[in-house]
């Protein structure tokens, strides 16, 4: 569990009342909701949670269930620079793993955190197409490919 | 539609033996109408409650279905016509083996000093399937969840087996959300929201999840230790009070038959036990009916002038269950709930007070403890509200339970003590406040004294029958020498919000309304012997109650004598000044206090 404390401004709660309502403030649509709201806000944090729960009248903890049982949802804001490796078949056995490993030491973060400075946060996927690149990284929306851990340090200089 | 006259049936073979069911029977049901027990572990269904957990989770009840390619989970798997199945074939006992191994590869092996040791489902299961070595437990990840201690609750989630007993509990039964299931795979937890600790969740301390967990993972807030400390302590007058379901449970911890009453033989064990006073919350269950009933006729006089301002539907505010429910979820409606204190505080209250002067003992001096069927109690006792200078009313609650381990632990044969009587004042109750252990039995109570203040008339009968019963919500209407009283009755907090949305639409046709948070009443409380299950305790207690009831000299509160004696003495009048400083309280909005902590 991380979260950022936010206070949530009336134009907020306003966005997702009017996200729940689109969808009749069935509890049903839950994922559908987190989905939508999660795409305005970039993540869900405690406060987004409480709200949807409030206005679909569940519990906060079967919202906050829901959240943490997929792992496209998320609790923490995304970093201005977000990386990606890829995790894939093709680009595990070419040591996509060193890279992560390699990522995670220089920042000093885990995989679905972000930077204290709110500058890079780190995440694995599973393939994304390229497999002939492998290792591959993304940051932001660009690629990377045929990465190594020794190459780790030169792209996050690219960002400074 | 057709009738129920036209059941269908079919016919199916368990165990090479012969069996009809009603179509829709599970396998387990139909096994167990042959007297065949399959083993499960996940699975609970409380018959008479309507309260049924069958997530076809673990896996332990897993059958032969001959034709079928996988073995089924017994408690979810519907009968079909002419199935052939075996409960107990090599593969099904293998199936079983397995599945017990693989829950207990990362389930902590402490048994010798968990607090459900001897009351564990999982331990009962392993030593049933003969487990006697684990394989691979060498390498197996052993999960490290944080412990969460709240004022009645312990939260060891290592012991957790994922059955979401709890989780149904909490959220189907009580309604109240403050569990759910999260994360997942290996990390997967039952925890509030944002895992926090129960303390910064909407839990009511109902204790309901404690009451069906199978394992340790959720156990109450032991203070026996504490107990023990004050009564050797030769400064303290330790002044014990025993609410009245524990009466109708307590046995049930020493071989006793469910239902088997032992008030004689609960004074006998607490005076072994050392304390100075054995008290009984009866005493204050009778103040509680003198106070609240004075208030209800108050608020409906006021009522039948047309007072918009009357507070009508009056709510019982015995549980303190149920008092955490409506803080948190109906903050809007607090002045609704009737302004007395529980039976418990007022016994704190008049314990630290009239009865200390009385035998001239400081307050600091005295402690009060409480024996109660329920684990909110030991969060209620903990109340600011509750305290004078920081000395609070009440000092410790313990459960049944807990009584049952302090009796065992000071080497007390309990089935063969005297049977003894409550020392007095404090310890003299009517009929009418032993039936407050029971769902309905506030409510009669009140009417029982209520009737007869308000028309002055005696009763011709002091059984209400259309107030009693084990259905989740219930109504009646008693005349009050032509005026119609209409009552509702909910126990069970998912059923006591169907009242509740009521109330808050102005819908309400109810002029009083009794709520108690566990399933049955107090008998049935999150403090009371584990039921494991089975509802037929719960109506064996609810009986014993009403038997109590019957067999005392006076069934109607106003006519204790140490409660007459108590107002000439002391509070002067029913919701006198005096009686309102000790004995009435106020509510709070807990809305808020759900704090979101990093």
């Amino acid at each position: 569990m991380s979260s950022i404390k936010i206070e949530l401004r009336k134009e907020d709660v306003d966005k997702i009342n009017e996200i729940c309502d689109s969808f009749n403030n069935e509890p049903l649509e839950l994922i559908n909701i987190l989905h939508k709201t999660q795409e305005h806000f970039g993540y869900l944090p405690a406060e987004v949670q409480e709200a949807i729960a409030s206005r679909l009248n569940i519990s906060t903890a079967r919202v906050y269930g829901v959240v943490t049982f997929y792992s496209f949802f998320t609790m923490t804001p995304k970093g201005k620079h977000p990386i990606s490796i890829c995790m894939g078949t093709a680009c595990y056995v070419r040591g996509a793993e060193k890279v992560l490993d390699e990522f995670k030491k220089e920042l000093s973060i885990q995989v679905g955190q972000t930077t204290p400075d709110g500058k890079f946060s780190l995440s694995s996927l599973r393939c994304v197409g390229a497999c002939g690149l492998a290792p591959v990284v993304l940051v932001g929306e660009k690629t990377y490919g045929r990465v190594a851990p020794d190459d780790v340090q030169a792209i996050l200089k690219e960002y400074e | 539609m057709r009738g129920r006259m036209t059941m269908e049936t079919l016919k199916l073979t368990i165990d090479n033996k012969q069996v009809e069911v009603e179509k829709g029977t599970t396998i387990l049901d139909a096994a167990r109408g042959l007297g065949i027990d399959i083993p499960t572990l996940c699975h609970m269904h409380l018959h008479d409650l309507n309260i049924e957990n069958k997530p076809g989770g673990c896996r332990i009840c897993v059958v032969e279905v001959q034709g079928r390619k996988n073995l089924s989970p017994a408690c979810i798997t519907k009968c079909d016509e002419g199935a052939v199945i075996r409960t107990h074939s090599p593969r099904v006992m293998n199936a079983r083996r397995t599945v017990m191994e693989f829950i207990l590869s990362d389930h902590p092996k402490d048994c010798l000093i968990c607090p459900k040791s001897g009351h564990c489902d999982l331990q009962d299961m392993a030593n049933r399937l003969g487990i006697r070595e684990i394989p691979g437990q060498d390498i197996a990840e052993m999960s490290t969840y944080r412990k969460d201690t709240s004022p009645s609750i312990i939260r060891d989630l290592d012991k957790c087996i994922m059955c979401r007993r709890c989780e149904m509990m909490c959220n189907e039964v009580q309604t109240v959300g403050a569990l759910s299931g999260v994360n997942r795979g290996f990390m997967a937890v039952v925890a509030p929201a944002f895992e926090q600790n129960l303390e910064y969740s909407p839990c009511t301390y109902c204790g309901q999840c404690v009451a069906v967990c199978p394992t340790g993972a959720l156990t109450e807030v032991d203070h026996t230790r504490d107990v023990l400390r004050a009564i050797v302590d030769p400064s303290k007058t330790v002044v014990v009070q025993t609410a009245p379901a524990v009466r109708a449970a307590l046995g049930e911890e020493f071989g006793m038959k469910p239902g088997t009453l032992v008030t004689g033989k609960l004074v006998a064990a607490l005076k072994e036990l050392g304390f100075d006073y054995v008290f009984d919350t009866d005493f204050a269950a009778d103040l509680t009916i003198m106070e609240e009933g004075t208030e209800l006729l108050g608020r409906l006089g006021k009522y039948l002038k047309g007072d918009k301002d009357a507070n009508i539907p009056i709510l019982t505010s015995c549980c303190p269950g149920w008092v955490n429910f409506f803080e948190h979820n109906y903050p809007d409606l607090k002045d609704v709930p009737s302004t007395a204190k529980s039976p418990q505080q007022m016994f704190g209250a008049i314990a630290k007070s009239y009865f200390a002067e009385k035998i001239n003992v400081r307050r600091q001096d005295m402690v009060v403890v409480s024996i109660m069927p329920c684990l909110a109690k030991k969060y209620e006792s903990q109340r600011p509200e509750f305290s004078v200078d920081g000395n609070p009313d009440v000092d410790f609650s313990i459960s049944t339970r807990e009584l049952a381990h302090f009796i065992r632990q000071a080497n007390i044969d309990f089935n063969n003590l005297p049977e003894m009587d409550f020392d007095r004042p404090l310890g003299e109750s009517t009929g009418a406040a032993v039936i407050f252990g029971n769902t309905g039995g506030v409510i009669e109570a009140a009417v029982r004294t209520a009737y007869e203040l308000y028309t002055g008339k005696k009763l011709s009968r002091l059984d209400f029958d259309e107030l009693r019963g084990m259905e989740g919500v219930r109504q009646a209407t008693i005349d009050f020498d032509g005026f119609p009283l209409n009552i509702g009755i909910a126990h069970g907090l998912g059923n006591a919000r169907k009242l509740l949305d009521d109330v808050r639409a102005g819908r309400s046709k109810f002029h009083a309304i009794e709520i108690m948070a566990c399933p049955g009443g107090c008998i049935g409380g999150g403090g009371q012997p584990l039921h494991h299950g089975d509802s037929s305790i719960l109506k064996a207690r609810a009986m014993a109650i009403y038997e109590e009831d019957k067999n005392k000299p006076v069934r109607v509160s106003h006519e204790n004598q140490y409660i007459i004696q108590l107002y000439k003495e002391f509070l002067g009048e029913p919701n006198s000044e005096k009686a309102h400083h000790l004995l009435h309280t106020h509510y709070f909005d807990k809305k808020s206090k759900i704090i979101i902590k990093q």
